[in-house]
């Protein structure tokens, strides 16, 4: 995993509670096999008028110009601001792939469903809660202003806008310590591998049919 | 006093960060399921990193999501969706694991076979990755969903890094009126709590009119924690838990299934166990519930009419009703009794079990759909569910009603196989997402249970089953 310390990015507002899984990545692009190439598909129904299917290339597309994405200002975005609730519905880590492929390292909204504010932080996704009155005035401020940054800075768990407010975020210490040093979550659980197979010796004795 | 969710919990923490109730720990993993759609990836990166499961007796696979529900003999047409079950079969095959193949009787959807095969036992840690994990909790399991990522860390470390969440408690108290299910127990709490209600909380439903659900209910409405936006929804042990499981083939046996049980009857929340937060429903006020929007939140009774944006204050509450009533094609305060459906969808892993074929077989017996009906399709939750209710004469009932009967599969619950809606088309259906596009793209769809749906096949429309 990349190491994870600050974004100065380009932020897109996307005004809707409830944004689920399936408006993040639609189900057939589910069907590949990869880990890679989501981002072309990312918010596939509202990014595009025709309907997309897996193997289809943006260039060939019929691009929704009135989705919020497809304006000329927020090309390049890497901060998406949303509403409550964002990643409801399914378990698919395609979802939070899906948003890192298109470029984005970093959502922020008033509330995430918990499996996707999970998913993200597996892949050095990092998604901020801010209060709800924040993340409207947030809103407003970038639709106000072309070219609209926020820097976030993970170490501080600081978010800070250009006209020099500072909003302080939680994080976990140990998901903090992880994106901080891109560490890989499978290997640091292997170092308790011994501390696992005591745990399953014991189970054995006091639950054995579970090992029957 | 402990929780049911304490309880297991405490029971499976291998290794703990810090001390306290907030702390990072390591959990460990009894029963990890695997599908063909979150799976791959997750074999993928363990083979490159050079790693191999850690029990692969803990792991039962089956592909249920790409699976055609018509004649399997022709095999899956979709050259894509056949590549995702096959890499399910080679991974599975090289590293040893147990898999229900498409021409087992037992394949079925993931979280319909691991009860039915017992492979679901009270007390255990499950996972999958699929959110509808949730529906095992039924058995006093911690079941919940995973991604991709942790798909492979129960792979390669057989636990999980995560923190425990808090624990909120739903009563249902009182009998359920006649024709009122576990389905409309469920849509009922979404639409009391919300879809993000239980965000950051494991559901216990208790009260007397949990106890009184079958263990085909109790799943039911475990099923649908996931959609309050609960991670877990647990019940707790009781008789119908075990003689549900009593000679299953992955259920202990002889000494060591006496052994279980005696561990299993612990499995409830003390009597004064203490809640993050109680919710309680009156059961003998729960009318059968009808989604009306593009959110399971956003249900009403069937006696009920559709919502008007103009009655709503709060602006983004009302921007999504407005969204959600124009995709739908409603009207506001339209009652939801007049509103008429192209295809009706009664299968799931929600509501495909042989009581809920049975429930709406007593509904279309002797009848025929409605003329303006397009197709109407039941699809079993499994190959044992199927031959099952076949035995049972269900088949026939359907059939002669102008059901379709098919296949064992996910199908239109999210469209991946060729079962899906059109643009436009309005379909009554068991499953547990609304979501726009969810059955099809442009396609519009009302949960509801069982019972519904075949009455609304037989009516063209919702029918209060009341009157
Ligand atoms: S039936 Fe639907 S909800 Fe259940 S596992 Fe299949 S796709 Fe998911």
């Amino acid at each position: 995993m990349k190491k994870f310390e600050q974004c100065n990015g380009l932020v897109v507002p996307l005004d809707r509670a409830n944004v689920d899984t399936d408006a993040i990545i639609p189900k057939q692009f589910l069907k590949s096999i990869k880990r890679s190439g989501f981002g072309q598909y990312l918010f596939d129904e509202w990014r595009f008028l025709d309907h997309g299917e897996p193997g289809m290339t943006v260039a060939q597309r019929q691009i929704n110009p009135d989705f919020i994405l497809n304006q000329p200002r927020y090309q390049g975005a890497e901060i998406l601001l949303a509403r409550d609730n964002f990643g409801c519905g399914s378990s698919r880590e395609h979802a939070p792939w899906a948003l890192q492929d298109y470029g984005f390292s970093i959502i922020i909204a008033p509330s995430f469903a918990d499996i996707f504010f999970n998913n993200c932080f597996k892949i050095g996704l990092l998604p901020i809660v801010l209060d709800g009155t924040i993340v409207d005035r947030l809103i407003k401020a970038t639709e106000a202003t072309v070219g609209y940054r926020l820097l976030v800075e993970l170490n501080a768990q600081i978010v800070s806008t250009p006209s020099g407010e500072h909003y302080f975020f939680e994080i976990d210490a140990f998901r903090k310590h992880c994106l901080l040093n891109g560490l890989d979550e499978i290997g640091q659980t292997l170092q308790h591998a011994e501390k696992i197979r005591d745990y399953e010796k014991k189970r054995r004795i006091e639950q054995p049919w579970l090992f029957a | 006093m402990k929780t049911l969710y304490d309880k297991l919990w405490e029971s499976h923490v291998v290794h703990a960060e810090s001390d306290g109730a907030d702390a990072t720990v390591l959990l460990y993993i009894d029963r990890h399921l695997v599908h063909e759609v979150t799976s791959p990836q997750a074999f993928e990166s363990l083979r490159m990193a050079g790693r191999k499961p850690w029990r692969t007796s803990s792991i039962l696979a089956v592909a249920d999501h790409n699976v055609p529900t018509t004649d399997r003999r022709h095999g899956i047409s979709d050259p894509v969706s056949r590549l995702q079950v096959e890499t399910l079969d080679q991974n599975c095959d090289e590293f040893g694991i147990t898999e229900f193949k498409m021409d087992d009787l037992r394949q079925g959807i993931v979280h319909v076979i691991g009860p039915e095969q017992g492979a679901t036992l009270p007390g255990m840690t499950v996972v999958c990755g699929d959110s509808h994990t949730s529906t095992h909790g039924a058995f006093a399991c911690l079941a919940f969903g995973i991604g991709t990522s942790e798909v492979e860390h129960v792979l390669a470390t057989q636990c999980l890094v995560t923190k425990k969440s808090r624990a909120m408690q739903v009563l249902v108290e009182g009998v359920l009126p006649a024709g009122v299910t576990a389905k409309d127990i469920a849509l009922a709490v979404i639409g009391e709590i919300g879809t993000a209600g239980g965000n950051g909380y494991a559901i216990e439903f208790a009260g007397s009119a949990i106890r009184a659900l079958s263990m085909e209910g109790r799943m039911t409405l475990c099923n649908m924690a996931i959609e309050a936006g609960a991670r877990a929804g647990m019940i707790a042990v009781d008789d119908v838990t075990i003689d549900y499981l009593k000679d299953r083939p992955f259920a202990p046996k002889g000494l060591l299934w006496e052994q279980a049980i005696a561990y299993w009857r612990t499995l409830k929340s003390d009597e004064d166990a203490i809640f993050d937060r109680t919710v309680r429903m009156d059961a003998t006020r729960i009318k059968p519930q009808v989604t009306w929007g593009t959110s399971p939140e956003m249900v009403a009774s069937v006696n009920g009419r559709v919502p008007a944006p103009s009655d709503i204050v709060d602006v983004v509450k009302r921007n999504a009703v407005m969204r959600a009533l124009e995709y739908m094609d409603l009207q506001p305060h339209m009652p939801i009794t007049e509103i008429y459906l192209d295809k009706i969808f009664i299968g799931s892993c929600t509501n495909s079990r042989i009581e809920d074929l049975r429930a709406a077989a007593a509904v279309v017996a002797g009848k025929k759909i409605a003329s303006n009906i397009k197709l109407a399709m039941v699809v079993p939750g499994s190959g044992l569910v199927k031959s099952q209710a076949e035995q049972e004469g269900l088949d026939r009932i359907f059939r002669e009603a102008g059901f379709e009967w098919r296949d064992p599969g996910c199908s239109m619950c999210l469209a991946m196989n060729e079962d899906r809606l059109g643009s436009g088309e309005r379909c009554a259906s068991t499953s547990n997402r609304n979501f726009e596009g969810r059955q099809g793209p442009g396609g519009r769809t009302h949960l509801v249970s069982p019972v519904m749906a075949a009455a609304a096949a037989i009516a063209g429309h919702f029918v209060d089953i009341d009157s």
